[in-house]
């Protein structure tokens, strides 16, 4: 059994890359990713962590680093947030395309402008169709986790893609919690050593990264979109072997109380929590509330989600970005499309909220449950999208 | 695994390699650039003093020297840019326009 500890998440989930063994680190800080960078440098700079640690003079240069690492072979890792993942937004395409199972922490914050160095998920809604696959936490344990596993999914060589595990800037990065570490035993089990599909090694010379006529270039969106989605059962079978080794088990998409739900919340990452608590009394109201958490964005668990909401008739997705023009937030809608055309498809209600660290308390999802209430009833129109609590 | 013998507009999707890498090495040469071209240089042996300049400026390589030391293009890469004929001293090669 691992060690349970005190510690601040950024702290853990350096650790938590230390202890996978990572052989190059390369990152560019920035809030509120910053102390997993530092934290990653101190271990290097003091002999604990047998790992080249890399500081570029950019983002776009971070991701370019963990290109050329990944390509020959070695483990590597780099963590990033908001305007670091937009100026490296470029080679991150890059590199799902190259096949490089890279390891990804993005700490989420909203984009700027205006500047704001606080929570929401913007920054990961930019990157979407980026090609990683993509995976959200709520808690510490679950970044420490996830860690393990995304080392673990990212280099199994039925998949070899890379990964992004998004953690809420400042609810998670900045705060203290209790966190089972792994021990090396259970690293061990659970984490083999990488061993890549494609070496770059000038003794058998090949080429990656080259260009693709457009004779050729459909082929290879199709294969790399083959990959993401055929990625799914090595998934799973990551996180069922994770349950084995540390008795906590994931799923792509998780519930609460949804038994005889009608009206479900959709919440993504460190909301869950809260949401939970707003459930919880709804349900000591007698009101037929519940959640569903999604945790895993891409490949997008289809099949899970659908099974989670079977019989519910309305949802409440909760967004933490905006997508301007559009239909609404970007879960919203990819939630619309999950269910169009389905049985009995739920109604779907969107309420953007959240964003750049605005809090949302218990009390204001009750709010919101409130509102979906009224429209379903026809008390008020129903929208959309609403942004919640904005300022009239 | 894919073949590199086989053209890129028959490989299906399910021939590539991971993450499109090219395994074979040095395979570049068989890509045909001369089908870029739409002028073709054309030079003058009598006004040619060999002087080689064509072959220097050459930005792909293109040009190789011919067993009685004149410089002419290969057609097989030479994408007709035209550089050789801007930099030819005794304006001995001229552009010519592709036929059909």
């Amino acid at each position: 059994m691992g060690k349970r500890v005190g510690v601040e998440v950024s702290i853990a989930a350096a650790d938590a890359v230390g202890m996978a063994n990572v052989d190059v680190v390369a990152a560019y800080p920035i809030t509120p990713q910053t102390h997993i960078v530092e934290h990653l440098s101190d271990l290097v700079a003091n002999g604990k962590l047998d790992a080249e640690f890399i500081p570029v003079e950019s983002e776009h240069s971070a991701m370019s680093v963990c290109c050329g690492s990944s390509a020959l072979g070695a483990r590597t890792f780099t963590c990033t947030s908001s305007q670091g993942l937009a100026l490296m937004n470029e080679i991150v395409f890059i590199a799902a395309s190259m096949r490089l199972p890279i390891v990804m922490i993005l700490a989420n914050r909203s984009l700027s402008g205006p500047l704001s160095i606080w929570n929401d998920h913007t920054d990961v809604m930019s990157v979407r169709d980026c090609g990683w696959i993509q995976v959200f936490t709520e808690t510490g344990q679950e970044v420490f986790d996830h860690v393990m596993w995304a080392f673990r999914v990212a280099e199994d060589r039925q998949v070899s893609l890379p990964v992004i595990i998004n953690m809420d800037g400042f609810i998670l990065t900045h705060v203290i919690e209790p966190i089972e570490f792994w021990d090396s035993a259970m690293v061990k089990q659970y984490l083999p050593d990488f061993s890549p599909i494609n070496v770059l090694n000038p003794d058998h010379p090949t080429t990656v990264g080259g260009f693709g006529m457009p004779g050729i270039y459909t082929e290879a969106k199709v294969a790399q979109n083959e990959a993401l989605v055929k990625s799914k059962p090595h998934i799973l079978k990551a996180w069922q072997e994770l349950g084995a080794v540390t008795g906590r088990y994931y799923q792509p998409v998780e519930t609460y109380k949804i038994d005889g739900a009608e009206t479900v919340f959709l919440s993504m990452g460190s909301t869950g929590d809260t949401v939970a608590m707003a459930v919880d009394e709804l349900r000591a109201q007698g009101k037929p509330a519940g959640l569903i958490k999604l945790r895993l964005w891409r490949p997008f668990p289809f099949e899970e989600l659908r099974l989670a909401a079977r019989g519910v008739k309305r949802l409440i997705i909760i967004d933490r970005a905006v997508s301007y023009g559009g239909p609404g937030g970007p879960v919203a809608s990819e939630i619309r499309s999950a269910f169009y055309g389905e049985k009995e498809m739920p109604v779907v209600t969107n309420f953007i909220c959240g964003l750049a660290g605005r809090d949302v308390t218990p009390e204001d999802y009750i709010a919101i449950y409130s509102k979906s209430e009224k429209m379903a009833q026809g008390q008020v129109r129903q929208e959309d999208y609403v942004f919640y609590g904005v300022r009239e | 695994m894919a073949k590199t013998i086989k053209s890129e507009t028959d490989l299906t999707w399910k021939e590539l390699e991971v993450g499109c890498v090219v395994s074979e090495a040095g395979n570049a040469s068989q890509y045909k650039t001369g089908d870029w071209r739409s002028m073709r240089p054309i030079v003058d042996k009598s006004k040619c003093i060999r002087c080689g300049v064509c072959y220097i400026f050459c930005p792909d390589m293109a040009i190789r020297k011919t067993e009685e030391n004149y410089f002419e293009a290969d057609l097989y890469y030479c994408k007709g840019c035209g550089i050789c004929a801007q930099e030819c001293f005794t304006g001995c090669i001229a552009m010519v326009p592709e036929e059909e």
